[in-house]
This record gives structure tokens, C-alpha cells and sequence, in this order.
């Protein structure tokens, strides 16, 4: 089936399978492979991008439902004027080890932050809950996150 | 270890000690960073792996006409494949697990058939078109059921020693167990004998999962006489060597080119699925990309599970007398690093305490269930919980603060760690230590009826065998490359590396590029695991750091007309006294043009006539120590951690930002280890193969406060004093954790402490008291 998307502002037209993961169509059919795959059942955050605003696990969601929507991934954030605020945070703190789990995480607080949904301690740490990250103990992005979403403790 | 040249180490530059930002942040923050999985080869196929459904079993017969007759199918790999080979057996301990099961499956999830297609999609239709037929056999899913008389025997055939077990002579089997360690001193039953104070217990510990979030992925391009691999693998060199001694070519014949990895933890150490995918590749005559999903990860390589027995006994002061363990580690159907781990925890049983007789019986068994091998701070994380929850139950019986008994009894810095008085002696204060975690977790605080504080002290025997080599080029714009086989997993290796080097050569880390190993044109370094590389692999680049300096100066000297030693480099220069010239200045002097370079080598080798075996070693023991505070919900046995602290007993610190971090995910690790993490075998059958039924921690399970305390004693054996983290912790908070259980009312003897054990502990121990009432 044909679908039709805005991936990183740019529009998109791809021929998928109807049961084609968003996933892999970004990752083998437009070559976007920031978006990472690790635990395939919506658990670990890795492959979450943002459709319409909102993240996603990029792993259990259909290429097809997609259609008509706008994708964000982290090649494309990684473009606009604020990801350096997001990326010096994240450095400054070393919040990342291996990287793996970064750019899911840069999206998730993205998205929770543009939708004013991390204002307190609280949401910081339930909205990330559904990010793993093996390598740091979260302190590091903990901190970063609270820098970006401007929350003291 | 000993070092060839001893470099200056007075400090020039302001970067070791400096809290440098990831030379590979931007990289990876954007997404650009190429794990093996994201990497293409022209004309790749994409190889995919049929398991086996069953844990032990004859394999009867394989149809695979079916996959063969679909388009774009390149090829079909079976036991049969491989038989041509002289010894299609891998595994760096003992060479006893097949490239791809050879008649016979040990454990669900062994590879049975492998294909190479044109995409993916055809590679798992293939997959799902082949049959096997299995005649099955016993399972032996226990360390019970392995030693019990009647049980089936998994190895017949004799010990073939691995390329790299490094542990003198491998002793034979004795029914399934594979590897035996002991270690002794003195009389025990003669030294207690007199024993106030007796504790003594069962305790398990379960089989855990690595959880590298970039599970294995391999690319292997098999022509004869080259043999190049794009492979997430954190030892490269070994793997070269045991891929050469494999497919019956030389080691040179065989390139490893390790980029960046997801994570490691000790999952992808040594070998995994290199050589099936090599192999692969070799039926094919195309390059291959094998990668994992989850499910193939966790049964590729995993921790030990365990059962231990421990005794230890005391005067009724708390005096400590003896101390015997003896316990079995289920490495599962191969050995994998089996062996190591087994005489690893073998050395972590008596803990760093001053005893007067010591008994320790370390057994590795061979079970049909998934290969276990290296996890984080391994051997330590097994027994350290054990000890030192026995440690607190004889403080308790003598009525001495935990503390208190600990700063009676550890080992002294300088004194022997081993109670045989064999290798090195400790190079730490731990004393010290324990007051620092014990003070951060309000140690002396009043608490309440359900709360609880312990700490936990060991040792873990790091390092590995001390040898490697590194080289610097510096370029005519005076810009330095360092070559180090260190593979960077997310530690912080490259960054630490380039510190070192610009420290020594007087330059700016941010003039200093890192390169992953890429065995062709990467000098030696024996592995990335057991803390090493900092120490090692750091040493190694300071060496050749320094050589690389003595040329400029050597350069530089000339020029002037003084002596090399008065010349100081600093900020990229040459200078002396009033003079001064730019590193780019003083290459072109030296080749009379603005080209040519400087490479000097650097290497770290045993010396003095020691060999770097594990009985002589280790290079430095990495200190475990830590301290928690809990609370019991006695309702429901939900235990929430309040408090956490932990030490990087580090010597120096290098980049003292990611020390920090490298030790707090190391706590987290062992927060998970302690209270969430579990692989559950059923009849051989792994039945949480996936991330929601296998849980691991997540931010909300970050304690309360989470403290990490940078110790700087400079009694490292590594550069500027420093020596390796990022176990310690994790082999400490688990025992904490325990010990706070015990001080809060629950004594536990089985991890992970999930509410439900914690409940039933408590329902127990509620219903002994209530016996002990009405007797």
C-alpha cells in the first residue's frame, strides 16, 4: 500500500506492506537509523520517535498508520534551533554512555516538554519511566531533563 | 603489572582530572553514531538463525528443501557445514561449544540452522519453512538435577583446552562438573573448634541478563586467506585469534573492526556469534549481517546462576575464625568463561578479611540451559552477598556495630588478600571506605521499626592478563592520533584515552582523535572487560605518549641547542626558557618540510619473570563497597530503597564526571541484580524472554538519594596512580541491600529480594517466632 507522511518536514511518499513497522520503514526504507531497535515490544524507548507531537514506539507501530501524519525523528530534531539547548544540557551532564537510548530520550522529553507536561519532579521521573537507559543510572539525565524543562527540586 | 618505561608524570596540560565533555556526545546525540547494526556491505545478505525449540535432544533430521527452493535464499547452514573443519568447537576456556549444533542441541535456543538471503523477509520465511526432528533427551534445566547420580552427562568427550583460559591446567571433568577451583589456608576444623558464634546457610542466586540495549549483531565477509568481521565486540584481538584458530588460518588473515557498541557489561566479551556467522559468510561466499532480536540475546550469553553453602564462625566478641564455602555455578551447555567466573568468585568467598583458616569449594556445572558467561563485576556480585550478610549476622550475634567489626577485621592496605598469602596484596584502604558510605546513609540517625541499614566490602580481582600495547601518531599540523584496541561501549574509553595522551604530550584532548580497534592497523590489547582499560590500555597510551614526547623535545633540543630535558611542552609547544615553537614547527624542523610524523609505540607487559597468570595477579583489586538504607512495607513486602552510596576507590581520577557516572550505573545495575532481575527456567525452557516479563530497573527506581564517592589515593598501578571502576558497585549494593533487609527484620537468602519473597520471608519468620512462643 502507498502511504504519505511528513518525516522531518520533508513529505514522504513510501510503498509499504500493511503490516510494515514504522521502525523498519524508517530505518531500511529512508535510511533514518538514529531510531534505534532493542527490545521490540514497546518496553525500552529506544525506537520512540514522535508522530503528531507525541512519542511513540516506533517498534509496534504501523508504517500505515502514519499516513497523513507527521514524523519526527531524531535526524530531524537534531536540525532545529533548540536541540542544542537539549544536546549542551546532555553533554554538560554526561547523560549518555553508549548512546543507545539517547535519541529516545531527547524526543520523549522533547515532546513532554512541549506539551507542558513536565513541570514538577514527578513528571520528570514518570514520563521518562518508559525510557531505559542500562549504561547511567539516570542521574545524569535526570539532571540534564530538569535543566531543559527549566523544574527545580 | 610492571611498565617498560616509566614516563614523567609530573602534570603539563590540566586535562587528567578535568571533567572533559564525551569526545563522542555529538555523535551520538544526533543519532549519527553507526552501531554494526545500522552498517551495509555491498552485497550483504542478511542472515538469519533457526533455534532449537527444545533444551537437550539428538538431532534426528533437518528439511530444509523448502527454504531451499525460494527465491532469493543464497544459503543454508547446518552441523554439517562446519564438519570439515579440524575442530569446529569454540570457547577461549575450553573448546567446547560448536560453531552450530553438530548432531546434538544442549540448550533451547541453540543455533540449529542458519541462513543467508537476499533481505530479511525472506531470510525468516526461510527459516520458518525448515523442520527438524528431534529425538529428545533428559533435561537437566538444575545445578541439582546436574549433580544428582542418575543425570545425564552433557560433555563425554575430553577437555580441549581454549586459546585464552589463562588458569594453568585445566583439570578434567568430573561427571557434569566442567572446572573446579579451591582455595585453602589453614585448619578449619582445628580454628573452629572453639567457635563462639556459628552461621551458616543455603542461599541462590539467579541467573541474570546483560541487557545490552544494541543486542549482538555481527557482519562477516569470509574469502580464504581474509577474513574481515564488523562485530560489537568488546575483546577483538581474542576473537581474531580463536576466528584464525577456527577456520585454520593465520591470525593476521583475520580483521576485526569493532565501531561503537550499545553497551557491553560483559555480554559481548570473548566470542559469541562471530564465528557462525562467519561461517555463514563462508557457505554463502557473500558478506552476512547476523544481528540478534532480545530473545537470541539473553540466551547467547547471561550471569551464572548459582547455589551456595557458607559457614562462617567467630568468638563471641566477634572475633572472626574461619570462613568455608562451597558452591555451584550453572554455566549452562558450554563453558564459555564458566572457569574464570568460578575461580573469580572463588577469590571473592572469604572477602578482605583477616582469618585463621579458609576452605573454598568452587565448582562450574554444566546444565542444558543458555550459555552463561561474563556480567559485570561477575564472581564478586555472586558471593559478595553472601559473606557479608554472614559478616553482619556474627556482628549482630557478638553484639558490635557492623561497622565496628568490619574496622576490626578487614585487611590492611599492603598486607595479603588471599588467605594463601598468593598474588597481590591489597592496594586500597577500605576502612576508610566504609565510614564514607556508612556516614552518607545516616549511619548513626535514630530510624524507625521497618527501616534498615547495612553495608556491604569486597574485592574483585580486575584487570585480567596485563598486556597491552597502544601508538600515537602525531601528524605535521601537530594533531595526535591514538591507537588503542580499548572498545568504546559507552565507558568513556576514547575520552579518557585522548586525556591521557594530551596530559603526557602537553596538548589539548580536543586535538586528540580516538579510533575504535580495528585489528588490521590497531595494536594489541588483550580485551576490554574486568575494569582494564583505564589502567591497561591508559597505560599503554602514556607510554607511548611519552615516547612521542621525547621526540619533540629531542627535536626541539637540537634546534635550540640545549638539553632535551630542559625543554617543556605545554599548550601545544616546545618551550624553553625564553624560546618557544609550536608543535607543527617542531616537525617540520625535524623533516626539514611541513610533513612527515611521529609514531611511538607504548606497551604494558608482565615483567620480572612473572607470566601475568591469574594466580600472580591481579593488577590491582577493584574495591566493592557500599551502603544502604530500606524500608519494609511488612504488607505487602515492597522494599523502597531510600538511601544508596557507593565508592569509586579509583586512584585517580582521569575524568572525574564520568567516573561518577560509570559508577552510579554500575549501582543501578546492582539495584537491579538485588531486587528486579531474574531469568526463570522451566524444564529448560527460559520463559521471560522479552523485557516486559524480565524487568529491569527504570527511573522510578532510582533510590531516594543515590550518593558516589570519588576516593583519589593514587595506588593504582595504571596512569597518575589511577586504577579501574565500574563493578565495584555493583557487586556491593546487593549486599547492602541485604544487610539493610536483615538490619530492618528480614533476613534474606535468595535474590532478587522481590516483594513477594520479602513477604514470604516475613509470613516465615512471623510463624517461627509464634512456634518458638508456644513451645
Amino acid at each position: 500500500m502507498e502511504i504519505e507522511l511528513t518525516v522531518n518536514g520533508r513529505r514522504v511518499v513510501a510503498e509499504v506492506e500493511p503490516q510494515a513497522l514504522l521502525l523498519d520503514v524508517l530505518r531500511d526504507q529512508l535510511g533514518l537509523r538514529g531510531t534505534k531497535r532493542s527490545c521490540d515490544v514497546q518496553v525500552c524507548g529506544a525506537c520512540t520517535v514522535l508522530v503528531d507531537g507525541g512519542p511513540v514506539s516506533a517498534c509496534t507501530y504501523l508504517a500505515a498508520d502514519a499516513h497523513g501524519r507527521e514524523v519526527l525523528t531524531i535526524e530531524g530534531f537534531a536540525e532545529m534551533p533548540e536541540f542544542e539547548r537539549y544536546a549542551d544540557a546532555f553533554e554538560r551532564h554526561a547523560a549518555l554512555q553508549c548512546g543507545f537510548c539517547t535519541p529516545g530520550f531527547l524526543l520523549t522529553i522533547k515532546s513532554l516538554a512541549d506539551a507542558g507536561q513536565l513541570r514538577t519532579e514527578e513528571e520528570l521521573r514518570h514520563g521518562l519511566d518508559g525510557n531505559i537507559c542500562r549504561c547511567t543510572g539516570y542521574r545524569g539525565i535526570l539532571e540534564a531533563a530538569r535543566e531543559i524543562a527549566g523544574v527545580t527540586r | 603489572m610492571s611498565v617498560i618505561e616509566e614516563p614523567r608524570t609530573e602534570r603539563r596540560a590540566g586535562e587528567v582530572g578535568a571533567s572533559r565533555r564525551r569526545k563522542d556526545a555529538q555523535i551520538k546525540l544526533r543519532g549519527q553514531v553507526q552501531y554494526v547494526m545500522d552498517m551495509e556491505m555491498p552485497g550483504m545478505l542478511i542472515g538469519k538463525v533457526l533455534r532449537s525449540e527444545v533444551p537437550h535432544a539428538r538431532i534426528v533430521s533437518i528439511d530444509t528443501s523448502a527454504a531451499e527452493a525460494m527465491r532469493g535464499v543464497v544459503a543454508i547452514l547446518t552441523g554439517d557445514d562446519v564438519k570439515d573443519l579440524e575442530h569446529p568447537y569454540f570457547g577461549h576456556a575450553i573448546k567446547d561449544r560448536p560453531i552450530i549444533a553438530i548432531d546434538r542441541v544442549r540448550f533451547h535456543g541453540e543455533p540449529v540452522v542458519a541462513v543467508a538471503a537476499e533481505d530479511e523477509a525472506t531470510a525468516d520465511a526461510a527459516i520458518r519453512a525448515i523442520t527438524v526432528e528431534y529425538e529428545e533427551l533428559p533435561v537437566v534445566d538444575s545445578i541439582d538435577r546436574a549433580l544428582a547420580d542418575d543425570a545425564p552427562i552433557l560433555h563425554e568427550s575430553k577437555v580441549v583446552p581454549g586459546l585464552f583460559h589463562g588458569l594453568g591446567r585445566l583439570p578434567d571433568r568430573r561427571g557434569n562438573i566442567g572446572y573446579h577451583y579451591a582455595l585453602r589456608a589453614g585448619d578449619v576444623r582445628a580454628a573452629s573448634a572453639d567457635a563462639d558464634i556459628v552461621v551458616e546457610g543455603e542461599y541462590r542466586f539467579p541467573a541474570v541478563y546483560q541487557y545490552a540495549m544494541e543486542t549482538h549483531a555481527t557482519i562477516a565477509h569470509y574469502q580464504p586467506g581474509d577474513i574481515t568481521l564488523w562485530a560489537n565486540c568488546q575483546h577483538p584481538f581474542l576473537t581474531q585469534a580463536e576466528i584464525a584458530d577456527l577456520f585454520g588460518e593465520p591470525i593476521g588473515a583475520v580483521r576485526i573492526v569493532v565501531p561503537y557498541l550499545g553497551g557491553g557489561f560483559g555480554s559481548k566479551s570473548y566470542t559469541k556469534m562471530e564465528p557462525l556467522t562467519v561461517a555463514l559468510s563462508r557457505k554463502a561466499g557473500r558478506p552476512v549481517k547476523i544481528v540478534n532480536r532480545v530473545d537470541e540475546s539473553m540466551v547467547t550469553s547471561r550471569r551464572h546462576g548459582m547455589v551456595c553453602w557458607m559457614r562462617t564462625t567467630a568468638k563471641a566478641d566477634g572475633t572472626l575464625l574461619t570462613r568455608e564455602a562451597r558452591f555451584y555455578l550453572d554455566t549452562g551447555a558450554y563453558a564459555d568463561n564458566g572457569p574464570r567466573v568460578t575461580a573469580t568468585a572463588a577469590d571473592s568467598a572469604p572477602g578482605p578479611y583477616r582469618w585463621e583458616a579458609v576452605d573454598v569449594d568452587a565448582n562450574m556445572v554444566y546444565c542444558t540451559t543458555a550459555v552463561s558467561g561474563s556480567y559485570r563485576a561477575f564472581g564478586a556480585t555472586h558471593l559478595q552477598w553472601i559473606g557479608e550478610s554472614q559478616i553482619d549476622e556474627v556482628a549482630r550475634r557478638a553484639g558490635v556495630d557492623p561497622v565496628e567489626l568490619r574496622r576490626r577485621s578487614l585487611v590492611e592496605k599492603g598486607r595479603p588478600v588471599r588467605p594463601d598469602g598468593t598474588g597481590k596484596p591489597l592496594d586500597a584502604d577500605l576502612i576508610g571506605d566504609v565510614e564514607k558510605v556508612a556516614a552518607a546513609v545516616g549511619w548513626d540517625e535514630p530510624k524507625g521499626r521497618w527501616r534498615g541499614r547495612g553495608v556491604s566490602v569486597g574485592l574483585l580481582a580486575a584487570g585480567a592478563h596485563p598486556v597491552s600495547r597502544a601508538s600515537i601518531r602525531m601528524t605535521a599540523d601537530g594533531s595526535v592520533e591514538v591507537n588503542v584496541g580499548t572498545t568504546e561501549m559507552g565507558q568513556g574509553a576514547r575520552t579518557v584515552m585522548a586525556q591521557i595522551a594530551a596530559e603526557e604530550i602537553g596538548t589539548s584532548s580536543d586535538r586528540v582523535t580516538v579510533q575504535g580497534a580495528d585489528t588490521r592497523f590497531t595494536p594489541y590489547d588483550r580485551s576490554t572487560g574486568a575494569s582494564r582499560s583505564t589502567t591497561l590500555a591508559g597505560k599503554a597510551v602514556q607510554n607511548a605518549a611519552a615516547n612521542v614526547a621525547a621526540r619533540l623535545r629531542e627535536t626541539a633540543a637540537e634546534t635550540w641547542g640545549v638539553d632535551p630535558a630542559d625543554v617543556e611542552l605545554r599548550d601545544g609547544h616546545a618551550v624553553c626558557g625564553d624560546q618557544r615553537m609550536s608543535f607543527p614547527d617542531v616537525i617540520a624542523r625535524r623533516f626539514g618540510f611541513r610533513g612527515g610524523e611521529i609514531i611511538e609505540g607504548g606497551e604494558v607487559r608482565p615483567t620480572g619473570g612473572q607470566t601475568g597468570s591469574y594466580a600472580e595477579g591481579p593488577a590491582f583489586w577493584e574495591v566493592c563497597i557500599a551502603a544502604a538504607e530500606v524500608e519494609v512495607d511488612p504488607e505487602t513486602g515492597v522494599v523502597e530503597l531510600i538511601r544508596t552510596a557507593t565508592v569509586a576507590d579509583v586512584g585517580k581520577a582521569i575524568n572525574p564526571q564520568l567516573v561518577e557516572r560509570q559508577d552510579e550505573g554500575a549501582a543501578m545495575q546492582g539495584i537491579g541484580n538485588a531486587m528486579l532481575e531474574e531469568m526463570i527456567f522451566a524444564d529448560g525452557l527460559l520463559t521471560n524472554d522479552n523485557l516486559l516479563e524480565y524487568r529491569v530497573p527504570r527511573i522510578q527506581d532510582l533510590p531516594g538519594e543515590m550518593t558516589s564517592i570519588i576516593v583519589e589515593n593514587a595506588d593504582g598501578p595504571g596512569p597518575y596512580g589511577a586504577k579501574g571502576c565500574g563493578e565495584g558497585a555493583l557487586a556491593a549494593l546487593p549486599a547492602a541491600i541485604v544487610n539493610a533487609l536483615a538490619d530492618a527484620g528480614v533476613s534474606m537468602n535468595e535474590l532478587p529480594v522481590t516483594p513477594e519473597r520479602v513477604w514470604r520471608r516475613l509470613q516465615e519468620q512471623t510463624n517461627a517466632n509464634r512456634t518458638e512462643e508456644t513451645v
